[in-house]
């Protein structure tokens, strides 16, 4: 289109428009170098845009928390600390590009994420090849710390655990002799619901029936029935909360006694929604509980509304346990380090050795492979048709692990 | 065997509920195909549609208080009037935008706008009840929680007998009207040869338009049964239900009126007992999770012996 004369001439205006750009960033490195030996930056990665945004965010902000809380103590002994949020949208793919941009950046000496276990496991695979530490607040599938990698740990417990808690409250506290176990052939629902099973007997249960049912169905009245015909102590659902709270319901409309648990799918608001009132005296047991229950957390929800102006969700304290673990290792890793600045392999063997921080989720040390030997799990009642429901019994969740 | 005995009626019972269902969502397959030879897979989605615009009624009526001044019954005919005339508007819109201006093209090409058709209308509730609402699962109210116990083991719920009814009722009024009057005449000589009807001054798409209009209303008030008794809907709810409809509309043999009325029925009695036997017959080696391996063998079968299906006929010359 341009006419010879015309494109001559914005040929060379490019040239100049290029010139310039690259000109302006090849003098900017030159001043951020005089005092990059002292620059820390801590990243957190959660999905914050997307379908879980909602959730990310509030990681972020209890992360954000700690870093602002504790930014004054590394900054004591000279270095300049950087909190650098970043955005995986809950994609495994981004999640391992957004990896990648964090190990090239050399200042980055520790992460807070991710949200997802399907991002956080893939991600974790290029932090490790550096040796970036990586602080988990919310991963609960078994094969984040399986995997054994130094520099991956987590703050919450793992997903195998929740199976013999639900079969031990079952048997001990809801003195149930015969369990119904029902799954929602996912491989989240079944693998708890085999561990269920697998736990019944052992505490004394007879295990009466053991169903599948389709994830994204109506009607389980076929299941039902036989639960109907068996009738069970206790019916175990390993699944998540449309179907879960389809079978309460139904459940009720079928006049079945048998009393409910289900695993940490269960954990929803909606859920209250959908069984209405037949979902009063059914159980769930969950690696998170409302915070604000005991003094302490009350304290801390009441900080982080004065701080961001809104109430925290139940992962936000997760957020702010795994920043403070990570500064915590930090400042071990200078001191260690001789008040210089500590390399990544330093800060992940000083974020291991972590022992006995007093966290507001729990209290904090790692084992072996990574996982929270302080982790709680809770067993939560519904005592009326309201979310959240009541904490009936909190224990440790290293008592279970194999 | 004896506990496969205790199950038995409760299983007939549930089964002939879910039946009834999958045979009104049946009809709108099997007469679409009648008039069109089209697998309108779209028609899920009619039923999704019905099952929200009867769930709103439902809740609005609820959040204004008068779900407990009027009777239960007349709340439901309200529901299903509105969820009808919405969803059948719905079909023949469908029908004038996605199939007519196909209707001459190739087979496979008004199925592929059949599912955009079902992705669209998935989304756009989807947007709507999401920027409305704020949540796109939908819990309707129950409007008739009471049931009867009629024995140890055979508990009967009035939303069942009240879902039972209203689809006779429909199945039997879309019979006399195919039977009986001219329009049903019309849409029978439709189905049997469009282009001699059209020489026997039959407005061959208006009828076309009506029998959009009828298969979607009766989807439509499916979808709002389907939520008072199962009281749990989505905007993907259609599509497995949609999927065992049509395996109900062939089942019967696609088509036929009666064929989708007994197959459909058929299928669900079969799913029930299915589940409940399996696991009894093989000692708990296959559990109620091959309920549909179950019943889709039952319809390989059906097909191998009788390609046409239950109540379909030899129709050896259409293409």
């Amino acid at each position: 289109m341009l006419r010879g004369k015309s494109k001559v001439l914005v040929t060379v205006l490019l040239l100049v428009f290029v010139a310039s750009v690259l000109g302006g960033c090849s003098s900017k490195p030159k001043t951020a170098t005089d005092n990059a030996a002292n620059v820390i930056k801590i990243a957190s990665v959660t999905p914050l845009s997307g379908s879980q945004a909602a959730l990310g965010e509030n990681i972020k902000l209890g992360a954000q928390m700690a870093f602002d809380e504790r930014k004054a103590e590394i900054e004591k002994l000279g270095f300049s600390l950087q909190f650098a949020p970043q955005d995986d949208q809950a994609d495994p793919k981004v999640g391992v590009a957004v990896a990648q941009k964090l190990v090239a950046d050399k200042d980055v000496l520790a992460v807070d994420g991710h949200f997802n276990s399907g991002v956080a496991i893939p991600s974790s695979e290029i932090y490790a090849k550096d040796n970036l530490v990586m602080v988990s607040p919310a991963n609960t599938a078994i094969g984040i710390t399986d995997r054994k990698l130094p520099s991956v740990n987590r703050i919450c417990a793992r997903d195998d655990v929740q199976g013999p808690l639900g079969a031990d409250f079952a048997a001990q506290d809801l003195k149930a002799k015969k369990i119904f176990v029902v799954h929602d052939k996912t491989t989240y629902g079944q693998a708890i619901a085999d561990e269920v099973k697998a736990r019944a007997p052992k505490v004394g249960m007879e295990v009466v029936g053991y169903e599948g049912i389709t994830a994204g169905e109506s009607d389980f009245s076929a299941v039902l029935n036989k639960v109907a015909v068996v009738k069970p102590d206790v019916l175990y659902f390993g699944g998540i909360y449309p179907e879960g709270s389809l079978i309460i319901k139904q459940m009720k409309d079928k006049g079945i006694t048998a009393k409910f648990i289900g695993p940490d799918g269960m954990d929803d608001p909606e859920e209250v929604k959908i069984a209405g009132q037949a979902v009063i005296g059914t159980f769930y047991t969950s690696p998170a509980a409302d915070i604000s229950r005991t003094p302490k957390g009350k304290a801390w929800v009441d900080s982080f509304k004065a701080k961001f102006g809104k109430e925290p969700s139940n992962w936000s304290a997760y957020g702010y346990d795994a920043m403070n673990v990570i500064i915590e290792g930090l400042k071990k890793a200078i001191e260690t380090n001789g008040g210089k600045k500590p390399t990544r392999q330093q800060v992940s063997e000083a974020v291991r050795a972590v022992k006995g921080l007093e966290g507001i989720t729990s209290t904090i040390s790692f084992d072996e492979k990574g996982d929270n030997k302080g982790a709680k799990l809770y067993v939560a009642e519904f005592k009326e048709a309201k979310y959240p429901p009541t904490v009936v019994k909190e224990v440790n969740a290293g008592e279970f692990v194999k | 065997m004896e506990q496969f005995l205790q199950l038995l009626p409760q299983c007939l019972l549930d089964g002939l509920t879910l039946g009834v269902v999958y045979a009104i969502v049946a009809l709108g397959y099997t007469m679409v195909y009648g008039v069109l030879e089209l697998i309108n897979f779209a028609h899920s989605e009619i039923f999704m549609v019905g099952a929200f615009a009867g769930t709103e009624v439902l809740l609005y009526l609820q959040t204004y208080g008068y779900l407990t001044g009027i009777p239960a019954p007349v709340a439901l005919v309200l529901a299903l009037i509105v969820a009808m005339f919405l969803s059948g508007g719905m079909g023949v819109l469908m029908e004038r935008i996605a199939y007519r201006p196909l209707r001459n093209a190739p087979r496979l090409v008004p199925l592929i706008s059949a599912i955009g058709v079902s992705f669209f209308l998935q989304d756009a509730v989807r947007l709507v009840e999401g920027l409305w609402k704020n949540a796109f699962y939908l819990t309707a109210p129950s409007i008739f929680p009471t049931s009867i116990q009629i024995s140890a083991n055979l508990r009967l719920p009035v939303k069942s007998m009240v879902v039972m009814f209203s689809a006779v009722v429909m199945m039997l009024g879309l019979h006399m009207f195919v039977t009986r009057t001219k329009w049903g005449k019309a849409i029978r000589a439709v189905a049997q040869d469009r282009d001699t009807s059209a020489l026997m001054s039959i407005n061959v798409d208006r009828v076309i338009s009506l029998t959009f209009f009828i298969g979607a209303a009766l989807g439509g008030a499916a979808g709002t049964l389907f939520a008072c008794q199962y009281s749990l809907i989505s905007p993907y709810v259609g599509f497995i239900l949609g999927i065992k409809a049509f395996t109900a509309a062939v089942l019967g043999g696609i088509g036929s009126i009666p064929g989708a009325m007994a197959g459909g029925i058929l299928l669900g009695v079969l799913e029930s007992l299915g589940a409940a036997s399996l696991g009894i017959a093989t000692n708990g080696a296959m559990g109620a999770e091959y309920k549909d391996v179950f019943a889709f063998v039952i319809l390989i079968a059906v097909l191998i012996l009788k390609p046409s299906g239950l109540f379909g006929e030899e129709t050896g010359e259409k293409v």
